[in-house]
């Protein structure tokens, strides 16, 4: 729809994809927030103990928990809360990370529904290297940057299995990245269960766990964000997942890469006929949505304060599959991810806050998110529904002039 | 040999069904890959109606073969009312069919365990008094019988130390392929899931088959939910279960969406779950070794195995695989 305003000849603002893309994520947001609002009701008026003043907690924590700044005098208290703050951010790097991992594959017609298995790999290796590697002998920042590209290089492989399944036996990649996942997820249990110089015996009650990397001296760069958000876990990663962003947009909307991409993605066939390797084109698709969310998980472990789980066979890292909600709510555009990466991890946030300062749990934040990508499965139709409306003001509008020129 | 097919069985039946359930959606036109949700939700709703019941002492524990089926029909109605949230934007809004799958299979754990921590303030909810195998078992006690009492080896197979899930849900799957082959209803559903414009102009209502294939599809997932978690998870719900509803999508596309491969292709990844779940304490022919034990493989390799080997055989059976024609495709009216 290219309505073009009278006056200015410019395309109307609400009449461009982008707004009308906004508009409709804002409208899921809003959607699922009042479904978490709803289910604290029921909640909270069904289950005996609980008062109209929890209930009131919990609302205003689903909203607002990134202020939270805990209970005084047994009342919830509200303001800047560095802290919440910094973790926000910190959060968010792997979740953009896997956000524009599944937006990429997402542009080329292919749900990578395979993160978890990629960010598993690129924990792998991104661990490995940072962990074994001497810090005596070599500079830390080199270090630092050999297991950040080792684990992009691990993630992009993994990514590539699926991304081969599909291009030459056109086996449907949502069923080849869920068996990839869990074979991801055993390897990774089996390759730590078995390295004992890796496993974290220093602390207590630490069974299970890896290192971190500050035991080898790794530490991501802070770029002066620990100034800004004082005692949070908050590092440069979240400067480098932006321009890693920004790197992305670029690929994907002004390279003939990105075109290419973008043309397998509208129709296969077609752009084998344009003379596109269209085979190339979606595993090269896989291979970076793998890189990017290995990428994220190296973000995530390298900055020496986070400690991995090494014995996950049974379970799927959360950050994988919150790239889904992320890059739906994004509309699969690589800068909007950076801001929905940001709103997923402050529903984390207010999770934790919900958990503790109130009797409700934090999966709450999980229905709302799961609520958000329901609605955002018919994005469509909320798209429609804004076409229709100006289409009838339009006629409105154009029946009022007509009216006024007779 | 007896415990190596017992178990082998108790992890393929909730395989066949789901893989069913699978077929019911696929065949009328809708890609239920929510088929993982709606088990998260059957196992739940069925252990919190035997919570419910045992809390409130409706049934004794000689009751309990009762109590089981009346939880198998729950889970089931709740299966297929989850299983609505699927129909209602697939078909009626034509959203794309695997975002909205994706959701419900995000939506059913964050509601699971939203609950169950509100219920039980823990990550499991379980059994209010017994365990599973003594109130919901087959053993000789149920006929009245000694303890050891040996009905001999097909005897033993088949009523010692068994669940009666296992064979009301082989009799449901025999009853339900037959429907979808010899009625007339399940060759206008099989009929919206190939073309459905031109079932439409035959005047079968399509959106109403389909309607129908995914409830169908959502109850039978219920079942096996529950049955998955009353065989191998102690009648408990956590709020996973394990990539069932995933490995089942794969054991259905396996078996080329017809029933009679998916229950070969059932038993064969069950024997290969159940390996990896008992290969310590497994052994095959009764002389006391356990073989796969000694081996001294890596548990994590047995563990592993089913995932590996679907990925294998996927690969070599996807140049013959015949897919729904219409499978995915919203029905729009006016393209007809």
């Amino acid at each position: 729809m290219y309505r073009l305003d009278p006056d200015t000849g410019k395309q109307k603002f609400f009449a461009k994809d982008g707004t009308k893309s906004v508009i409709s994520a804002i409208i899921s947001i809003l959607i699922g927030m009042v479904v978490g609002t709803l289910i604290i009701i029921i909640v909270g008026v069904t289950k005996e103990g609980m008062s109209i003043s929890s209930i009131w907690d919990g609302i205003r924590l689903v909203f607002l928990g990134i202020f939270s700044t805990g209970r005084e005098a047994g009342e919830l208290s509200f303001g800047f809360n560095p802290v919440n703050m910094g973790n926000m951010l910190f959060r968010a790097t792997p979740l953009i990370m896997t956000g524009l991992s599944v937006a990429v594959a997402f542009r080329t017609g292919l749900f990578n529904i395979g993160a978890p298995g990629q960010y598993l790999m690129g924990t792998t290796a991104t661990l490995y290297v940072a962990l074994t590697v001497p810090s005596e002998t070599i500079p830390a920042w080199l270090i630092w940057i050999l297991a950040f590209v080792c684990g992009i290089i691990a993630g992009a492989l993994w990514g590539c299995i699926p991304g081969i399944l599909k291009a030459y036996l056109n086996i449907n990649e949502v069923i080849t990245c869920i068996m990839t996942n869990w074979i991801a997820a055993n390897l990774v249990s089996w390759f730590f269960d078995v390295r004992e110089n890796l496993k974290n015996y220093d602390e207590g009650g630490k069974v299970g766990y890896v290192r971190p990397t500050s035991h080898n001296n790794i530490e991501t760069f802070d770029f002066g964000l620990d100034k800004l958000f004082p005692d949070s876990q908050v590092n440069g990663g979240i400067i480098i997942a932006i321009i890693i962003a920004v790197i992305m947009y670029i690929i994907m909307t002004k390279t003939t890469f990105g075109y290419q991409l973008k043309a397998c993605g509208s129709n296969r066939h077609a752009a084998k006929y344009a003379g596109i390797n269209d085979k190339l084109n979606i595993i090269y698709s896989m291979a970076i949505a793998g890189a990017l969310s290995a990428a994220g998980a190296s973000l995530y472990y390298l900055s020496g304060n986070t400690e991995f789980f090494w014995s996950t066979y049974q379970a799927l890292p959360a950050e994988g599959f919150n790239g889904i909600p992320v890059a739906l709510l994004a509309s699969n555009n690589p800068i909007g991810v950076i801001f929905t990466g940001c709103f997923m991890s402050m529903l984390n946030i207010s999770g934790l806050q919900l958990k503790t300062l109130t009797p409700y749990n934090e999966y709450i934040t999980d229905i709302i998110i799961a609520s958000i990508v329901y609605l955002s499965a018919f994005a469509m139709l909320i798209k429609m529904l804004i076409e229709n409306r100006q289409k009838k003001k339009d006629e409105k509008v154009r029946a009022v002039k007509e009216g006024g020129d007779k | 040999m007896v415990f190596l097919i017992q178990q082998t069985m108790l992890y393929a039946i909730p395989l066949m069904i789901v893989a069913l359930a699978g077929i019911f959606a696929e065949r009328s036109g809708v890609i239920n890959l929510a088929l993982e949700g709606i088990m998260i939700i059957g196992a739940f709703i069925g252990a919190l109606f035997v919570r419910i019941i045992q809390e409130n002492m409706v049934f004794t524990q000689d009751q309990g073969q009762l109590l089981m089926v009346l939880a198998m029909v729950v889970s089931a109605i709740f299966g297929a009312l989850f299983s609505l949230l699927l129909s209602f934007s697939a078909i009626n809004l034509k959203a794309d069919q695997t975002i909205g799958g994706t959701a419900l299979n995000m939506l059913a754990p964050a509601i699971v365990l939203f609950m169950i921590n509100l219920i039980s303030q823990q990550n499991v909810l379980g059994m209010a008094t017994g365990d599973a195998s003594s109130w919901f078992m087959i053993k000789p006690s149920t006929f009245g019988l000694e303890r050891d009492h040996d009905f001999g080896f097909i005897g033993n197979l088949l009523i010692n130390k068994v669940y009666l899930s296992t064979y009301i849900c082989i009799a449901i799957f025999v009853v339900l392929s037959i429907i979808l082959y010899k009625t007339k209803f399940g060759l206008r559903l099989r009929s919206c899931g190939e073309n459905p414009q031109a079932a439409d102009s035959l005047g079968i209502n399509v959106y109403k088959m389909r309607y129908a294939g995914v409830t169908i599809s959502g109850a039978l997932a219920g079942i096996g939910g529950f049955t998955y978690a009353l065989t191998t998870a102690n009648c408990a719900s956590t709020g996973e279960v394990a990539g069932y509803g995933f490995l089942a999508l794969a054991v259905m596309i396996f078996g080329n969406w017809t029933p009679l491969n998916v229950a070969l292709g059932g038993i064969l990844f069950g024997l290969f779950k159940c390996i990896a779940a008992t290969y310590s304490s497994l052994d095959i022919n009764g002389d006391g070794v356990y073989m796969l034990a000694e081996l001294g493989i890596s548990p994590y390799v047995y563990r592993l195995l089913p995932y590996l080997i679907t990925l294998i055989v996927l690969a070599f059976t996807s140049k013959k695989s015949r897919v729904p024609k219409a499978e995915g495709i919203p029905y729009d009216k006016g393209q007809r």
